[in-house]
């Protein structure tokens, strides 16, 4: 864990605390049997924006408290561990860093403080295909009267069932442009996709859908530094799933007996122990370094995002292996977490661009 | 502190450090006694930051250091690496034996032996390996018996780097065959003995600061035993903890290799590394080698501000296995030209990578090898119960 002042100190016993009471894996699987919509339980997201951590990256003149990415990292590390599933990147991480970098601070005074009070959820609408390509959307948005009219799909869309409104990156003639589209918007359909793991994704068609000129943010390298803000917090996230899923694995090598003895006694398992609690270390040091780099501006930080979510997605695919196969049989089960964890691993990784995104986007920024 | 440090520092430095040494590798200095006694540049350096005190720059004044903090020392550090110098008096005894014998050692010894460290002038060197005492390094057998009026040490070690140009050694030592760890004594030898006799060991790579060392009826005063008669564990398990933590992070910086790459595997039409597979695994080093640096800067934050952080034995061996697959990597690249010995048809940087990933083998064998650490990471920081 970085070095950390007083109030994130402070900020990541109440994020402890908060999970372990108010939302534990039982929380994820109540909502895996329930419908579909909206994907998260609103009751616990309120708490969430109660305590503030919707407004960890708004301005103080929105309500927020503007503490920086480090802090927010810190909160979604504990709620990665027990796996809590809510809009707060989406809508926290995303959304926020948009409205802040998009250079229309009309939207911002509009949906700011609502995001920061939790009345409203923003999902971002990036990817299409299976692959994270979010350069070359082949979503348009072409000039219409005196605004933009959108056309083509987004899939999956994080927390898109949950939505008030979207920010939807689309093809201009100008380059690629977020536009934020109210969820009621006329030609919108969402619908649901089950997937692996409970986040209120979407698919979303916007046939023809129109919106005002001022509905659009483009400023140079938005859609980048958005990105990346989430992706650097998606790791952050990704490494409390992952530490959590090596503590339990751990707590079980203690407990398992075979063979007469408890099997943390054997030295193949300890071995393998040993080298997860490495990559661990080495991925919270990148996570913790693309955090801070983001908070400075630093001119590496993009390529040191790549780095964080790279490793991060390396270490999830691995621990969630590591964690079904230290516990044998039952980690099989549905009944037992494993698979959750690994569910979850798989999700993130792919959220943002996956090791490979990463590992190719940080070798064009470095020249390989 | 004085923001004055900082510039007191540059200034010092810009007047007194050899431009002739700037950029060049410091590790031969430290390994290869002879290498660096031929030097009149390095001596000249040694001498003037001993003169200055920074040999030891956090130690007590009364002991042969500057007696400043550690954020003095981080400030020297940092000054150093700019101007692409380094500190001389990175030795076995100054990052090893000094801190263990500030530790464990009696005011006489620490007077007595700790200013020579200090001042660059005693080099040190580990006996701690034996034969038949590798991982199980407790199991050592060179034999130390009380005489009344000195002890007579008896035995062999190996793995002991720059004891051919060392002065001193220190030794782990037995004086009790009826107990394992309990029976270990920690024993400084002067290497100038009677029947202390150094040979060097050729390695795979050509290089030759590993010895062995046989001990024959050597004579030790009594005076030279650090810790309690039989308390020699303690002492050499603190030791191993500070080499551990010097090899830890000292492979923290490393250049990129994409121009090696782009020299000699060429790019594609696209300006990119031109073969795939070994694009792909360059970038994936790169990354790798890109967190440990950022690990290594935790743990010495983290450590600065008093928090647990990353424990050594698992910063090694990733310090070890990125390193180790850099140095392959850098052969790969090579193609053929990575391949020689010596002579011509190949570039002195050639022939030094190739050697130098031959000697990086080492890395995951040296100051407790892959497999120990994982034991120690297991045992200490994870909590799992000793294997059967």
């Amino acid at each position: 864990m970085a070095v950390l002042n007083e109030e994130q100190r402070m900020l990541r016993d109440a994020a402890e605390a908060w999970v372990r009471d108010r939302a534990p894996v039982t929380a994820l699987r109540a909502l895996r049997q329930g419908t579909p919509a909206p994907g998260h339980d609103p009751a616990l997201y309120a708490e969430m924006a109660e305590m503030g951590w919707t407004g960890i990256l708004a301005g103080e003149d929105h309500g927020g408290s503007d503490l920086g990415l480090l802090t927010m990292g810190i909160v979604a590390e504990q709620l990665g561990r027990h796996l809590v599933t809510s809009p707060l990147v989406s809508s926290g991480v995303g959304a926020v860093s948009a409205l802040r970098l998009g250079g229309a601070p009309v939207l911002a005074d509009e949906w700011l403080p609502a995001i920061v009070e939790g009345r409203a959820v923003l999902a971002l609408a990036i990817d299409e295909g299976p692959r994270h390509d979010p350069a070359a959307p082949g979503l348009t948005a072409a000039r219409e009267g005196g605004g933009w009219r959108l056309s083509g799909a987004k899939r999956p869309v994080i927390n898109g069932l949950a939505a008030h409104a979207f920010l939807v990156s689309a093809a201009t003639p100008d380059g690629v442009a977020l536009f934020l589209v109210d969820a009621g918007a006329p030609g919108l359909t969402i619908a649901p996709l089950k997937e692996i793991d409970v986040r209120g994704a979407a698919l979303c068609h916007f046939d023809g859908v129109m919106v005002a000129e001022d509905a659009r943010l483009s400023t140079p390298g938005l859609l980048d530094g958005v990105l990346d803000r989430v992706r650097a917090v998606v790791a952050a996230e990704m490494l409390g799933t992952a530490a959590q899923a090596f503590d339990t694995t751990l707590d079980y090598l203690k407990t398992r007996m075979q063979f007469g003895q408890i099997i943390g006694r054997f030295q193949a398992l300890q071995h393998r122990a040993a080298a997860l609690y490495g990559e661990l270390e080495l991925t919270r040091s990148a996570v913790e370094a693309a955090l801070a780099a983001l908070d400075d501006a630093a001119p590496d930080a993009a390529s040191l995002v790549s780095v964080a979510k790279a490793l991060a997605g390396d270490l999830v695919r691995r621990m969630g292996a590591e964690m079904i196969q230290l516990h044998g049989g039952i980690g099989m089960t549905d009944e037992h977490d494993a698979g959750l964890y690994l569910k979850r691993g798989r999700v993130l990784d792919m959220s943002y661009g996956d090791v490979a995104f990463h590992r190719e986007r940080y070798a064009l920024l470095n020249g390989y | 502190m004085a923001s004055g440090f900082r510039e007191e520092a540059a200034g010092w430095l810009a007047a007194n450090f050899p431009p002739a040494l700037a950029f060049k590798n410091p590790q031969p200095y430290l390994t290869d006694g002879g290498y660096a006694d031929a030097d009149a540049d390095f001596c000249l350096w040694l001498r003037r930051i001993a003169d200055k005190g920074w040999g030891a720059v956090t130690w007590p004044v009364i002991y042969g250091g500057a007696g400043l903090t550690v954020a003095h020392e981080r400030i020297i550090g940092e000054e150093m690496a700019r101007i692409g110098a380094f500190n001389p008096n990175r030795s076995y005894g100054m990052m090893m034996l000094g801190p263990t014998l500030l530790e464990f050692a009696s005011e006489e010894q620490k007077l007595r032996f700790l200013p020579p460290i200090a001042r660059g002038e005693a080099r040190w060197c580990q006996g701690f390996s034996e034969p038949g005492a590798g991982s199980d390094l407790a199991s050592l057998q060179t034999k130390c018996v009380d005489q009344g009026d000195h002890w007579l040490v008896n035995g062999q070690k190996i793995w002991t780097s720059g004891a051919n140009h060392a002065h001193w050694c220190f030794c782990l030592v037995r004086t009790d065959t009826t107990r394992k760890q309990g029976g270990i004594s920690f024993l400084l030898i002067d290497m100038a003995t009677p029947g202390v006799e150094a040979r060097p060991i050729t390695l795979i790579s050509g290089t030759t600061h590993f010895c062995e060392v046989f001990l024959t009826d050597v004579k030790v005063p009594k005076e030279n035993m650090v810790g309690a008669l039989n308390g020699g564990w303690t002492v050499g398990k603190r030791l191993l903890q500070f080499e551990r933590d010097s090899l830890a992070g000292n492979r923290a910086e490393a250049t990129p290799l994409t121009e090696l790459a782009r020299h000699y595997v060429g790019t594609d039409g696209q300006g990119r590394i031109a073969n795939s597979d070994l694009r792909a695994r360059l970038i994936r080093n790169g990354i790798r080698a890109q967190a440990y640096s950022h690990t290594v800067r935790r743990a010495g934050a983290e450590t600065k501000a008093g928090l647990k952080t990353i424990a050594v034995s698992a910063l090694k061996n990733l310090g070890a296995e990125v390193s180790q697959e850099r140095a392959d990597l850098i052969v790969e690249i090579m193609g053929n030209a990575g391949l020689g010995w010596e002579g011509q048809g190949f570039t002195a940087e050639e022939i030094e990578a190739t050697r130098a990933w031959l000697h990086s083998r080492a890395f995951s064998i040296y100051g407790g090898s892959h497999e120990i650490q994982n034991n120690i990471t297991a045992k200490q920081t994870l909590g799992l119960l000793d294997h059967q």
